[in-house]
Formats: C-alpha cells, structure tokens, sequence
C-alpha cells in the first residue's frame, strides 16, 4: 500500500500532473533559461534544490506553521534557499551564473514551488513530500533539458557546446532568442497533450 | 536627463518588452490570456503593484541593505515588501475603493507569484538606476507586460471563432505560438533606442 502510493507520487510528478505540460507552472524560466543545455540543467538543478529543500522544511513544520502566515513562511523559506542557490553558482559556476543571472532570483516566484507547497508538502508526511519534491524536480528539469536541446541543436549548431551540426548548415538565430523559446514549448504542450489525451475543450 | 528618461521608459515598454524578450509573467500569461477583459482587469492590478514595490524596494535596498552591507538577504526582503503591498493594496481597496475591488479584487493575491514584480526590483538593482529612473523602468516595464497580454488576449479571443485546430494545440499551445509570432515582430524594435 505504501508503495504503491509512493509509486503513484512519484509517477504524477513526472507524467500525470507534469508540472509545465499540464499544470503550466514555471513557464517562466523553462522559457527564459532554455537557450543551451548547460543553462537548463543549471536551472533544473537549482528548482530541484529548492524543491527538496522547501518539502523537508515544510512537511516538517506543517503542523507548527498558522495558517494565516503560511504563505509568508513558504516564500521565506523559498527565498533562503534560492540565496544558497546563487551564492553557489557564483562561487562554482560564474559563466553559467552570468547568463542566467537574474532568474535565479526569480526561482523565488517559480510558481511549482509554491503550488507544490501549498498543494502537496503542507498536507504529506516527509516521505512522500521528498519523493514529490524529487520527481517535480527531476520532471521540470528533463523539459528543461528538451527544450534547450532543441534551441541549442537549431540555434548554434551546438549539443552541451560540442559542434554537432555541420558548418554548413545556417545557424537559426530566431531559436536561441525569444521567439524561439514560444514556438519550441508551444509545440512540445501539443505533442505532450496530443500524447496524454489531456485536451481543452 | 528628461531625454533619459523618456529613453528608459520606450526601452521598458517596447525594445525590453517584459513578456516578449525576458519571458516574465508568463503564469498568469497562459491562464489569464483567455478573455480580454481578465487580461486588461490583471493589467491594471500589474501596473499598480509594479510601480509600488519598485518606489518601495528601492530606497529599501539602497538606503537601508547597502549601508548595512546586507546585500546578500536582498530576496528575501524584496519578496516580503511585494507580499506585503499586495496584501496592503487589498486591504486599503476593500475599505475605500470597493468598485475597483469589484474589478480587479480577484486578480491581486495572483500578483505576488507574477515574476514580473520581483523581476522588476531586481533588474533596477542589477542597472544600478536612480531613484527617478527606477521608477519610471518599473511603470515602463509594466506598461509593456500589459500591452503583450491584452494583444494576444484579444488574438486568442477571435481565434476561439476557428474551428479547425488541432486538439492538443488548444489552449496553452496554440497562445505560445501567438506569443512567438508577437515576440518575433517586436524583434523589429530592437535598436531603436
């Protein structure tokens, strides 16, 4: 019985209520950050981070916390990790820290957070709570990772900054800028939902 | 220095559109994108709780967090003072502006996960702008965010009369397209200012 449920919050994380595809959360930095393999694995790695982190705080404490203060709790504790997250990406990583500088930030207002605190640690015991937390992290940071390879393969011909395409091949600029981010998610929602049957009537 | 600032503010609102080029906002982008009157109702509550916080944050940051050398806990003070004018700007609406509560009531407690709002605060940091200026790039800024969301949400209500879509391409899929079309042609205003 216990299995099972771990299995089946494990398989929500990453498939079912597939945090970008169906619930449309963090579409924010899955947009911004996607331009190359490194930047998205960056960023997956830190919303991972800050995932476990915020799930073990709040699962924890989720008997002590108001509930009229809870918000401002989740948000603290959100904040203080993301400190952490950018110190040590500054420290190890100082290109990777450059390019997508400022949303690191912005984890803070990643809205999977938040939705996964208020929606799921706040009423789970740390078990669950860590295995929700692991595989929404691990589910945002692969469409991280699909996105960002798409753009990286058309925009500079690159895979992880190893020359895949030949140099004859005209580089899409367009991919590895905004446009490109809409049009390479856009399309990834209609084959996911296609796939999933989760459609909109 | 008005030239500058006139500069800042066509900068914010057209060639660094918030929604087109640094991708902000683009929760309530997806959801809110539907009708455009939600659009404009969360647009008005964006520029509001925009140009607050940064008028806000920045003498916090720069008066109070810089002498004190405590730069590093700046997200954490920056998220607070957010959650904390929206739920003042609730507050003081719900006592003396109840019309306008009526109408864009709903959408304030949304704005405190638009990373828009912290982006804003954090880019005046990372632009090292003066008082004036930071002012003027948040309500820039804003300005912008709402224009993208009313264009594609008035796109995305004639599209509703086409019949002929694919299933899955309904509804979040077929917006970031129209996003990307709007971001492409708002690539003509780059190098204006």
């Amino acid at each position: 019985m216990a299995e099972s449920k771990s299995v089946k919050t494990i398989m929500n994380g990453i498939w079912r209520d597939h945090p970008v595809f169906s619930m449309l959360l963090g579409i924010c930095s899955a947009l911004a950050v996607s331009n190359k393999i490194e930047n998205a694995i960056a960023m997956g790695a830190g919303v991972t981070f800050v995932l476990l982190a915020t799930g073990i705080i709040v699962s924890l404490l989720r008997k002590i916390i108001p509930r009229q203060v809870r918000m401002i709790v989740y948000m603290i504790t959100i904040a203080s990790f993301v400190i952490i997250v950018d110190r040590v990406l500054k420290a190890y990583f100082p290109e990777i820290s450059d390019s997508i500088g400022p949303y690191v930030g912005l984890i803070i207002t990643n809205c999977i957070i938040m939705g996964r605190a208020e929606g799921f640690y706040v009423a789970n015991n740390l078990g669950q709570s860590f295995l929700d937390a692991l595989s929404n992290g691990f589910a945002y940071t692969y469409t991280l990772v699909a996105v960002a390879a798409v753009r990286e393969l058309l925009g500079f011909g690159t895979l992880l900054g190893f020359t895949v395409m030949p140099e004859s091949m005209p580089r899409w600029v367009v991919m590895s800028m905004a446009p490109g981010a809409f049009f390479v998610l856009g399309t990834l929602i209609w084959i996911t939902k296609t796939i999933s049957g989760q459609t909109e009537d | 220095m008005g030239l500058n600032l006139v500069m800042i503010f066509v900068a914010a609102v057209l060639t660094e559109n918030a929604a087109f080029t640094y991708l902000l906002g683009m929760c309530p982008f997806i959801s809110l994108s539907k009708s455009l009157r939600t659009a404009s109702g969360m647009g008005a509550a964006v520029i509001f709780v925009i140009t607050l916080t940064a008028i806000i944050n920045w003498p916090i940051y720069h008066l109070i967090l810089v002498p004190l050398n405590s730069e590093l806990i700046y997200y954490i003070v920056f998220i607070i003072v957010i959650a904390g004018t929206v739920q003042l700007v609730e507050m003081i609406m719900e006592k003396f502006f109840p019309v306008l509560q009526a109408a864009f009531g709903i959408f304030l407690p949304l704005i405190t996960v638009n990373c828009t709002v912290l982006a804003v605060s954090l880019f005046m940091v990372i632009k090292e702008y003066s008082y004036l200026q930071s002012v003027i790039y948040a309500f820039g800024i804003a300005v912008g965010w709402i224009i993208a969301i009313v264009i594609v949400a008035a796109i995305n209500e004639k599209l509703e009369l086409v019949g002929a879509m694919p299933k899955g391409m309904k509804g979040p899929g077929i917006i970031m397209v129209i996003a990307g079309i709007l971001a492409l042609s708002f690539l003509g205003f780059s190098g204006m200012v």
